[in-house]
């Protein structure tokens, strides 16, 4: 029970994380046609998440891998009832990686148009389809007894999953460009602080909006109204994104930008625990819901990931953080003209 | 079509396709690591040089690699959910420990590779590259586990209608799965070491950047040299144990319908797989199957006919890749040797320059090959002996296989056609000139 109850926090807690780093990535690459308004700001705005966006990614192949290993169940009729929606991402997403690399590589405007596409195509479509899964699973997806999704793509766009897509987008928004304004300085920091400014009221109203609107479509509040105390998590999201406006008035971009990624990991985590214990509820019959406890893998098994989780991911945290360290400062000259550079 | 043979196609377009890009960064980034560390040992410019040239294709190739493993991570789920229900227990856990041990590793200091060259002192900065290269053969090593698995199921007891984990020594000390690292790993060195060596002897032909790559052939050669040898030595390991532990895809890989004694090896057959015979049998030896499969001339070695009809894999497939990969690893070993006998007077033997070009995609054809021979000869299983390729697959529209399947196709088509595009664009360019 406790190691299954351990095993959901920390499935939830690896999607947050891949929220919260590979989500400015998305961010900046939907921000990206309309910031960059010539071909050094669209450099710029690249190459300030040339070295990370790659290691964050690696957020979403482990939390697909846990899922897996922990929840075989759930790996196997969520992946396979989101199939569609799952492969949108997955070719976004190669559409993404390749246009970094390759955009740079051949001197013509049109070459360079056609991976500008792609990269904002392949930073929109996963941030909005991500948010679309997740509304869907918080309010419960059409799978029958035998773990069959009754659906198709159409099914997960409803009013509900749509605006968990509007909310992920915008979470995005902010967060990459909090990260642009970071890195940049000059026309295309202003531009992108202002952007941040004008997009706060927006996120501020999707999330009132998606607050009121989840205790209308799902039963997430359940275990919130069961345990009044949990309602901590809402409130420091909330908190969170207060403080973004706070540090944005104040230009402290950099804390801006801490105060966004706990917004968006609390905003994930409300549906967490709002979920617990169901990773993957039935809206045909409760009994048909996956759950931490009728979905996990062996006890065995669960007991030799904890050991492997426990001890390397505080290693990943600390080279990453080292990355990010190295890399948060202000894109210059010279790292521009790095033969390597995007 | 059934859902089945969709997912069946689409995954194995889309795993040959990521095992383009897998093998040159697996072998390469050892030898740049190897380059760079020279680079900071002696000062030498041209090492620098060289590290820079093959470290831009390199990056390339990465980044194709990267992104078609991500649709693989996934499959398991979308197309193999029965599958993956039925084995996550065990299976599930090594492609998570693969993503948090050696992923994490490879993606982030590749990152720093990329962007570090101006902020991290030398040392560091090779340092770093050591830990790419490092991190990828740790990948492959977890990721073959898995594949080991599959093939040779161990450490687990049949419970709750699932393979559930019981010995996870057992699992990670599997003997196909150390077989098939053992054998992969020198197989990648391989490749890369024959892509250097083949885009060298095109620009000493040329009589260009004849510094970088003479010095760049010379070092690929012992690299291609070694790597060549032990490729043939584990494959013959390997073949010992497929005769032990799949017996059906042994007698497939040799088309061998009747069960016998001081078996023959035949060097070329044309299997007729309705009539249980083969129509042409070309270069029949006798004893050498017997030998080569238990290194014992008298042993008996079981045909296909004494196997069920539907546990036989494809005996087509199954001996011509294996015929193609070990002619080709014949073949490797003559290629390197020669070469190190001319390595003084390279620039005297275009004829041998030549070959080396063209020798080129032969490391990929053998190493496409021999997945084939792997996957396919397993066949009709998923998990050898527990569970069938066609119980295996998810309850999804075929509708939507096809779909994906036409978006695989035409997506990595193009990313092929782009991707090879620019590798050869920048190798044939040559590497920067050294600065005046
Ligand atoms: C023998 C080695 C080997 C084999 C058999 C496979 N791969 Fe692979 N894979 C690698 C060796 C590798 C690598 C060398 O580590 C790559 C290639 C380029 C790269 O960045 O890492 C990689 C990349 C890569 C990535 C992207 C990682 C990143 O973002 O850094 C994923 C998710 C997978 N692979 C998953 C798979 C799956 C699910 C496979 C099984 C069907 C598979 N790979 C076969
Ligand atoms: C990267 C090198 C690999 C290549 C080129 C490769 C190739 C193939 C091919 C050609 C097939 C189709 C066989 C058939 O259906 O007749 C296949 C199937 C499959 N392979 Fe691999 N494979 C590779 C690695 C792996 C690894 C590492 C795993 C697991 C960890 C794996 C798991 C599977 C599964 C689940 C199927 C689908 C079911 C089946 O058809 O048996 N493969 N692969
Ligand atoms: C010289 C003689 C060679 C022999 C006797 C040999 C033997 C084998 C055998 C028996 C397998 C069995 C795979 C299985 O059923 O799982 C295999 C697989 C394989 N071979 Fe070879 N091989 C040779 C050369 C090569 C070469 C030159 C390459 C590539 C450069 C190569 C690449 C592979 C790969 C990628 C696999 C699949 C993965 C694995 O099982 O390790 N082989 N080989």
């Amino acid at each position: 029970m406790v190691l299954q109850a351990t095993w959901f926090f920390i499935w939830g807690l690896l999607w947050a994380l891949f929220f919260m780093t590979d989500g400015f990535d998305f961010g900046v690459g939907t921000l990206y046609p309309f910031l960059g308004k010539s071909d050094e700001d669209k450099r710029k705005m690249i190459n300030s998440l040339g070295p990370l966006w790659d290691g964050n990614e690696v957020w979403l192949i482990t939390a697909g891998g846990v899922t897996f290993a922990a929840f075989p169940l759930v790996y196997a009729v969520m992946f396979s009832s989101l199939y569609t929606a799952l492969m949108l991402i997955l070719f976004a997403l190669i559409l993404r990686g390749v246009s970094f690399e390759f955009r740079g590589k051949v001197d013509h405007p049109l070459w360079r148009k056609v991976w500008d596409t792609c990269i904002f195509i392949g930073s929109f479509v996963p941030a909005l389809l991500f948010g679309v899964a997740f509304g869907n699973i918080f309010q419960g997806v059409p799978i029958n007894q035998e773990g069959i999704f009754q659906g198709n793509l159409f099914t997960l766009l409803n009013p509900y999953g749509i605006l968990g897509g509007l909310l992920f987008v915008a979470l995005f928004l902010v967060h990459g460009a909090l990260w642009i304004a970071i890195k940049t300085d000059g026309d295309l920091h202003d531009r992108a602080a202002a952007t941040a400014n004008r997009l706060w009221p927006v996120l501020l109203g999707i999330i009132v909006v998606f607050l009121i609107a989840t205790a209308v479509f799902t039963p997430l509040y359940a275990n919130y109204l069961a345990y009044p105390v949990l309602f901590l998590v809402p409130l420091v999201a909330v908190a969170a994104l207060l403080g973004v406006k706070y540090f944005l008035t104040k230009k402290a971009y950099f804390k801006a930008w801490f105060a966004s990624a706990a917004t968006i990991v609390f905003c994930t985590f409300f549906g967490v625990v709002g979920l617990f214990p169901n990773l993957f509820p039935s809206s045909i019959d409760p009994a048909y819901s996956l759950t931490a406890f009728n979905a996990s893998s062996s006890p065995l098994t669960l007991r030799i990931m904890l050991i492997v989780v426990i001890l390397f991911i505080p290693i990943v945290l600390v080279y990453q953080v080292w990355a990010y360290v190295m890399f948060s400062k202000k894109l210059t000259e010279e790292d521009l003209s790095l033969e390597e550079a995007y | 079509m059934d859902v089945v043979l969709l997912s069946r196609l689409q995954f194995a377009a889309a795993t040959m396709f990521h095992f383009l890009f897998v093998p040159l960064t697996l072998g390469l980034s050892v030898i740049i690591a190897v380059m760079e560390t020279r680079y900071v040992q002696t000062g030498d410019e041209t090492y620098l040089r060289m590290t820079k040239f093959w470290g831009k294709l390199f990056l390339i190739n990465f980044a194709l690699g990267v992104v078609t493993g991500i649709t693989l991570e996934f499959q398991f789920g979308t197309n193999w959910s029965r599958y993956s229900a039925y084995v996550g227990d065990i299976f599930g856990s090594l492609l998570a420990i693969e993503a948090t041990v050696a992923f994490f590793l490879e993606s982030t200091f590749i990152g720093i590779w990329i962007f570090g060259w101006k902020k991290l002192s030398k040392k560091t900065h090779a340092a770093v590259m050591w830990v790419v290269a490092l991190a990828g053969n740790l990948s492959a090593m977890w990721i073959l586990t898995a594949n080991g698995w599959m093939q040779h199921p161990v450490g687990y007891v049949i419970r709750n209608g699932r393979a559930e984990l019981s010995d996870f020594g057992a699992v990670i000390t599997n003997k196909f799965a150390l077989l098939e690292l053992a054998h992969m790993i020198p197989a990648a060195l391989l490749l890369g070491a024959f892509f250097v060596m083949g885009i060298s002897a095109y620009h000493l032909l040329k009589k260009q950047h004849v510094d970088v790559s003479t010095r760049s052939f010379n070092m690929a050669l012992v690299f291609g040299l070694v790597a060549s040898l032990a490729v043939a030595a584990t494959g013959d390991m390997h073949g010992v144990h497929v005769a032990e532990v799949q017996p059906a895809k042994l007698a497939a890989m040799e088309a061998h319908w009747e069960t016998q004694t001081q078996a023959p090896i035949v060097l070329f057959a044309i299997p007729d797989e309705e009539n249980e015979r083969n129509l042409i049998e070309i270069g029949k030896i006798p004893y050498i199957l017997s030998f080569l499969g238990y290194h014992d001339i008298n042993a008996e070695v079981k045909g296909l006919r004494d196997f069920p009809k539907d546990e036989r894999p494809p005996v087509l497939i199954t001996l011509f890749s294996f015929r193609t990969m070990v002619a080709l690893g014949t073949l490797f070993p003559l290629l390197t040797i020669i070469g190190l006998v001319l390595r003084k007077r390279l620039m005297e033997n275009p004829w041998y320059l030549w070959i080396m070009v063209f020798a080129i995609p032969l490391p990929y054809v053998a190493i496409e090959m021999g997945w084939v021979l792997a996957e396919v000869g397993r066949q009709p299983w998923i998990v050898y002996g527990l569970l069938k390729t066609a119980d295996a697959a998810s309850p999804v529209a075929s509708s939507q296989v096809l779909t994906s399947l036409i978006g695989f196709i035409l997506v990595y088509g193009l990313l092929g056609m782009v991707g090879f595009y620019l590798m050869f664009k920048n190798a044939v360019k040559g590497p920067e000139p050294a600065d005046a």
